[in-house]
């Protein structure tokens, strides 16, 4: 049990939260790719979900390449996408953007089928009686549909969250900072207490951000439908059974 | 900001040959609509019945052209709704459908508040709005402003929706199975309360429903449609009981019509039968001599109020003495000026002296109704009997009277 008291050893030691490679520097590194990522894959993907969702086109071509995306593994993904950015640009190669690219490719599937989804399973009859009823269908969409669709929609953000703050850690390896530069410097220098004390910073990381985010999913319950009923902490796959199942 | 809806007292609804195809081969496709015309006066209801599958919906839709017919027009006070704009004309177009529809995430306030908020009204109009449609239909603004849909039970939801549908005061309100999703003893309060509440708003009303009862009971017209999207009989609901224009309605509108023309009938209708009556006290050696010059066997015993206390058979009546409330042993049902002739004859088939006392709002005795008299009634106003054989026709062949709910459906294959 050596490598616990290593572990608290470094996490507790001052010198580990102070420079550029201390804690708190790799933590913000860290927290900022995550959320680029999450930022740039929700304005491609939730967009383009609603439009899915709403008019019901190109919904199997949709859920097809989302099945496809979360097939490939991150790390594969990172190596079919280095000679493409090395290409674009060779200074690029070994930097952070295959990793954030990657990402995005990643974090795309959850939102994209949940919003997707989301939206399509509102009551039909909820929407044609406001479409009755005059409403017009960008109000449809932004009065009824993403209303109802929000805890589901969140839910693939929360979803897409975990994985990227987790998969951010893949980039130390490349290059670039991180939470993952000290479990790649702590193998390289065999430094336990380093390589432990990052694994505990990027785990703790992920579940702060499962917590937040699942109550940002409760606040998004629309009123009439009452709480949610309570999650297993830590869920990974929020998708509805029949797009999981394809 | 649009001006404030007109204070409508409805409008006329006009179909002029509208049609509505599907492709034969399209899958879970709503029932077509072949050439239907007529004409709904402004202020009545008018009911779209027939089977599944005969275009009710369809044409109910198209009215406010969440389908769009592949021929003829429609029009509203006489003016064609193709040409308008698609969402001003909904707008102005009360809509319930069955299942309701409120939406989940807003308060019963904002649901009611839908079409003003659409419209632009200000906020405090909005809400003042909405507390005057909830008391209108019977639910406390108080109680149930702030509340979600699925915090109330289906009939409060029911309410809910037709106060939604009434809220921008369309001259045109389009109810699909409005009542259908609740309870037959709820579903009739709900029925007779916006009857009510209809003799007030006047609005133009479509309605649909599967049901002939509700149909016969809702209607100022009816229109019995068949399968294929035909319209078989318009006409008011008497006179589709009276006179069914085919075979099919005659089927659909069921082998009991007689039974169903009673139920638009009211007590108040019939010339009553003046009852032999005598007071608590009185001298029975009268009271025996004017019971023997009438034809019906009984004495009525009433109070000092005249509220009747029971029968005494003539030849139960004492030759001397006063009257007193032991000799009273039976009593009939006490049927108001209101009651439906149906109701009064089910009344009477219970009771052990046929016939109903009919009394006023004190309880006093007003005069007697009997079974003979409903009949007679019916004979006057019954029609020709063009279609009268059918029923018994479709007896027959069905085999059994049990069987008669089944007879409404043709047992020889369908026409082709």
């Amino acid at each position: 049990m050596t490598f616990v008291t290593e572990t608290l050893a470094w996490l507790t030691d001052g010198d580990s939260w102070v420079g550029p490679n201390g804690i708190p520097a790799r933590l913000l590194e860290h927290v900022e790719v995550s959320i680029l990522v999450l930022l740039i894959a929700v304005a491609i993907a939730l967009p383009a979900g609603l439009f899915i969702g709403h008019t019901r086109r190109a919904t199997s071509l949709a859920v097809g390449l989302a099945n496809v995306g979360r097939a490939i593994p991150t790390f594969a993904m990172m190596g079919i996408l280095l000679p493409f950015t090395q290409a674009y640009d060779p200074a690029l190669g070994f930097t952070l953007y295959p990793t954030v690219l990657a990402m995005i490719i990643l974090a795309l599937p959850p939102i994209l089928v949940n919003t997707y989804a989301g939206v399509t399973e509102v009551d039909r009859d909820i929407v044609e009686a406001a479409r009755g009823m005059g409403f017009r269908g960008g109000q449809i969409l932004r009065d009824i549909e993403i209303p109802l669709a929000l805890p589901v929609i969140v839910g693939g953000i929360r979803s897409a969250a975990v994985q990227v703050i987790a998969t951010t850690t893949l980039g130390a390896i490349l290059a670039g900072g991180g939470l993952g530069r000290f479990i790649i410097d702590g193998i390289a220098q065999n430094d336990d207490g380093m390589l432990y004390g990052g694994v505990v910073l990027v785990a703790g990381l992920a579940m702060l951000s499962e917590l937040l985010l699942s109550r940002i999913q409760r606040v998004a319950q629309p009123s009439g439908r009452g709480r949610l009923p309570r999650r297993p902490f830590l869920q990974l796959a929020e998708l509805p059974p029949r797009e999981a199942g394809i | 900001m649009s001006a404030p809806a007109r204070h409508a007292s409805g409008a006329t609804v006009d179909f002029e040959h509208v049609s509505k195809q599907y492709d034969a081969h399209a899958k879970g496709t709503p029932g077509a609509v072949n050439d239907l015309s007529f004409h709904v006066p402004a202020g009545r209801i008018c009911v779209l019945v027939g089977p599944s599958g005969c275009g009710k919906t369809t044409s109910l839709k198209m009215v406010n052209r969440l389908i769009e017919p592949t021929a003829g027009r429609i029009l509203i006070d006489g003016v064609d709704t193709a040409g308008r704009d698609v969402t001003e004309l909904r707008r102005g177009i009360g809509y319930v459908i069955q299942q309701v529809g409120l939406f989940p995430h807003q308060t019963i306030a904002q649901n009611v508040a839908t079409v003003p908020r659409l419209l632009g009204w200000p906020a405090a109009r909005q809400r003042e709005r909405a507390e005057e449609l909830l008391a209108l239909v019977g639910l406390d603004p108080g109680r149930y402003r702030n509340r979600y849909p699925r915090q109330l039970s289906g009939g409060e939801r029911q309410r809910v929706g037709v106060a939604r549908a009434l809220a921008a005061d369309p001259p045109i309100m389009l109810m699909d199975e409005p009542f259908g999703a609740v309870d037959p003893i709820v579903r009739e309060r709900l029925q007779n309360e916006f009857l009510r509440l209809q003799e007030d708003l006047a609005k133009t009303i479509l309605f649909v429903t599967h049901d002939i009862d509700e149909a016969i009971k809702m209607g100022d017209l009816v229109a019995v449609m068949q399968l294929g999207g035909k319209l078989e009989q318009f006409a008011p609901p008497a006179e589709i009981l009276a006179n069914p224009a085919s075979e099919f309605v005659a089927r659909f509108v069921g082998a009991d019509r007689g039974l169903k023309r009673l139920s638009l009938s009211r007590v108040s209708e019939l010339d009553l039968r003046p009852a032999v009556i005598a007071r608590v006290g009185d001298a029975s050696a009268e009271a025996r001599r004017r019971s023997a010059t009438d034809p019906f066997p009984y004495l009525l015993l009433v109070d000092e109020s005249r509220r009747p206390i029971g029968w005494i058979a003539d030849a139960a009546i004492p030759s001397e003495g006063r009257l007193d409330e032991r000799l009273a042993h039976s009593m009939s049902p006490l049927i108001n000026r209101r009651t439906t002739l149906k109701d009064a004859l089910s009344m009477l088939l219970d009771a052990d002296v046929q016939a109903g006392i009919v009394v006023d709002r004190t309880g006093a005795v007003l005069g007697l109704v009997t079974a003979d008299m409903i009949a007679e009634r019916m004979r006057e106003t019954a029609g020709d009997a063009r279609f009268a054989a059918v029923d018994l026709e479709t007896i027959e062949r069905a085999g059994a009277i049990g069987a008669i709910e089944g007879a409404a459906q043709p047992s020889e294959p369908a026409p082709t």
